[in-house]
């Protein structure tokens, strides 16, 4: 390799690295951005080490120690009509909850990437035809969708997951369909193709790195709809079963304590929350920055 | 004009075969034998046959879409596995449940969302626009459910302000009219001077209508706020300013009008989504309601019932998006065709 060459590729390299380094700066100046990231961290951190951060088997019953009041024998946050410790069982949900928004967020993009290039850079019957079925999926509202699909296939958490990775796929494929609208009339693809690069190359190494950015958004936004969901369809019963620490099943048996037991049915919602608001409040800010044109 | 709407109301025709198919087939998938399910365990197998046969399921797959097709253009669903009753009286029966618990919520959300976009924008960057911006995150990122069992928790069980769940006092003898009970209660009120029915209705609907209503609540704030933003950077508001007006004037009577396009969009998407997604207050509540209705056959997999029930809530959720789509077009005035 020549000199030059080289120049020129530590040039481009750093300009790399500058073009994310900037990113990084305008996107920590974003304070909620930074608290969205934070708890991110703290969530995923939470996952890994649950077996250190837990003081309990999360699914270890003590029947005569069943609804203790927060900070009663032991139970930081109380425990659950199985004499079940509070905390430790929304620790481990964090692990429950983390797997479920990364397989749910990963078929939606796999399947959704996938339909929208093919929609997007072929365009013609196989546009028509893709765009079709997305339509037709959006005119299901999402729950109903994932309780239908879920009530097709049988209540489980893998079942749960199909279906919320379904309902997920017409976002991401419509959002890829524009922008490979954007970018496969741009000239550098013009001249790629005029040097002879296939349409397999052209769609995955050229034109879908230039639409990661709102990919990116998307799918941490699709991380705080999984969360939300799957606790949905498990507080209803139609996804994670018991004895499974998952935090919309903990909510679904603590409705009957409504009167009697407020820790039960306050702490596992409060674990749904801050997780959600994590990725909303990161998404949002990654969204200003990366994708000033979705600003809302 | 005419012509955009009879190309939208044309362009509906494929969606809503594509929603019957693909409902249609994902139900046959689903495992178990309806006839069997709905004779019993103990049923003989030439029992389960003769029903099978009597209701074509022992023909080819395609001929029995067909069929069903056919009976769906009549709006026939068939019956009720558990019921017997025609699932389109069942739906028409518990459909003014949720229009209603919908209507009231949307009317919550709008009012207080509206409000809170427009001082969160009038006063942009201070403490209040902040502290609403994050109210309006947290409002989206809330599980409904778990804002109900809380609103419950509270206002119910401790402080004893509201009822739990239902439509009405279960001591009230009522007989429905409209179904819509508040309406109900107002058609009490004229015929007979007493307030008590609809007084019931209104306290029986405040607590789910919340629940429902937080999350349209939260979105809307947020587009309105970013709505008035843009307005009010326009040239005719810094004119109207400056030629002294109220800066109230100036907000409400001027930058909202213009600001309220998006919004209306919103308030349309939103209300279609409470239509359809009720089901997790309306369990919550025990609101007799279509979610909840639905929800329950798909436990006890009454299979024409979730057919038919999926189905009017996918053709009512399109539906209210192309009026939406079809008023802001009528809205907006760049659009004229």
């Amino acid at each position: 390799m020549s000199t030059i060459e080289q120049t020129a590729d530590t040039r481009q390299s750093r300009l790399e690295n500058s073009l994310l380094y900037e990113n990084w700066l305008l996107l920590r100046k974003n304070k909620s951005a930074m608290l969205g990231l934070f708890i991110i961290v703290i969530f995923i951190l939470v996952a890994v080490f649950a077996p250190l951060l837990a003081t309990h088997d999360p699914i270890a019953q003590n029947i005569d120690l069943r609804l203790s009041r927060p900070m009663e024998n032991g139970y930081i946050l109380g425990s659950d009509d199985f004499g079940r410790d509070l905390y430790s069982r929304i620790i481990y949900g964090a692990r429950i909850s983390l797997m479920i928004g990364t397989i749910t967020v990963s078929i939606g993009l796999v399947f959704g990437v996938f339909l929208g290039l093919i929609a997007g850079y072929y365009g013609g019957v196989f546009d028509i035809l893709i765009m079709r079925l997305i339509d037709i999926m959006l005119a299901f509202p999402y729950i109903l969708l994932a309780l239908v699909i879920v009530a097709t296939l049988g209540p489980s958490l893998r079942n749960a997951m199909i279906a919320i990775g379904i309902v997920g796929i017409p976002r991401y494929a419509r959002i890829v369909r524009s922008s490979v609208l954007a970018e496969k009339e741009s000239d550098y693809i013009i001249v790629e193709r005029s040097l002879g690069a296939s349409n397999f190359e052209l769609m995955f190494k050229s034109i879908l790195p230039n639409c990661l950015s709102p990919i990116i958004v998307q799918a941490t936004l699709g991380y705080a709809g999984a969360i939300l969901s799957s606790a949905a369809l498990s507080f209803l019963g139609m996804g994670t079963q018991p004895p499974t620490p998952e935090w919309g099943l903990m909510l679904s048996s603590a409705k009957q304590f409504v009167a009697s037991a407020w820790w039960v049915v306050t702490f596992p919602g409060v674990a749904i929350l801050i997780s959600v608001l994590g990725f909303n409040l990161f998404g949002d800010g990654l969204r200003d920055v990366l994708d000033p044109r979705l600003k809302e | 004009m005419t012509k955009y709407i009879l190309k939208r109301l044309l362009l509906l025709i494929p969606t809503i075969l594509g929603i019957i198919t693909i409902v249609f087939f994902m139900m046959s998938l689903a495992p178990g034998d309806p006839a069997r399910l709905a004779l019993g365990a103990r049923a003989t197998p030439e029992a389960v046959a003769e029903l099978r046969h009597e209701w074509g399921l022992d023909q080819p797959l395609t001929t029995q879409y067909l069929v069903y097709l056919k009976h769906v253009t009549a709006l026939d669903f068939g019956k009720s596995l558990k019921t017997q009753e025609p699932v389109i009286s069942e739906i028409l029966a518990r459909f003014p449940a949720t229009i209603e618990l919908s209507i009231v919520a949307i009317i919550i959300s709008t009012v207080f969302g509206i409000l809170a976009g427009v001082i969160s924008a009038s006063k942009q960057y201070s403490a209040l626009d902040y502290g609403a911006m994050f109210g309006a995150l947290v409002g989206v990122s809330m599980p409904v459910f778990w804002l109900a069992l809380i609103l419950i928790m509270v206002f119910s069980v401790n402080l004893n302000l509201f009822p739990t769940g239902g439509r009405m006092g279960i001591r009230l003898i009522f007989s429905p009219i409209t179904h819509f009970y508040l309406l109900d209660g107002l058609i009490y009120f004229f015929r007979t001077g007493s307030m008590k029915y609809f007084l019931s209705a209104l306290h029986h609907i405040i607590l789910p209508a919340i629940a429902l209503g937080t999350v349209p609540l939260a979105i809307i704030a947020r587009v309105t706020r970013s709505s008035m933003l843009e307005v009010l950077r326009q040239d005719y508001i810094r004119t109207a300013r400056s030629k002294g007006l109220a800066e109230r004037v100036v907000i409400y009577k001027h930058a909202l009008k213009n600001a309220f396009l998006p919004v209306i969009t919103v308030i349309g998407i939103e209300f279609g989504f409470n239509l359809a997604g009720a089901v997790l207050t309306e369990e919550i509540f025990s609101w007799p309601g279509l979610g909840r209705w639905l929800f329950s056959a798909m436990n006890a997999r009454d299979i024409p019932a979730i057919q038919g029930g999926v189905m009017v809530i996918a053709i009512v959720f399109v539906v209210i998006n192309l009026a939406v789509d079809v008023l802001y077009t009528l809205l907006n005035p760049k659009i004229r065709y």
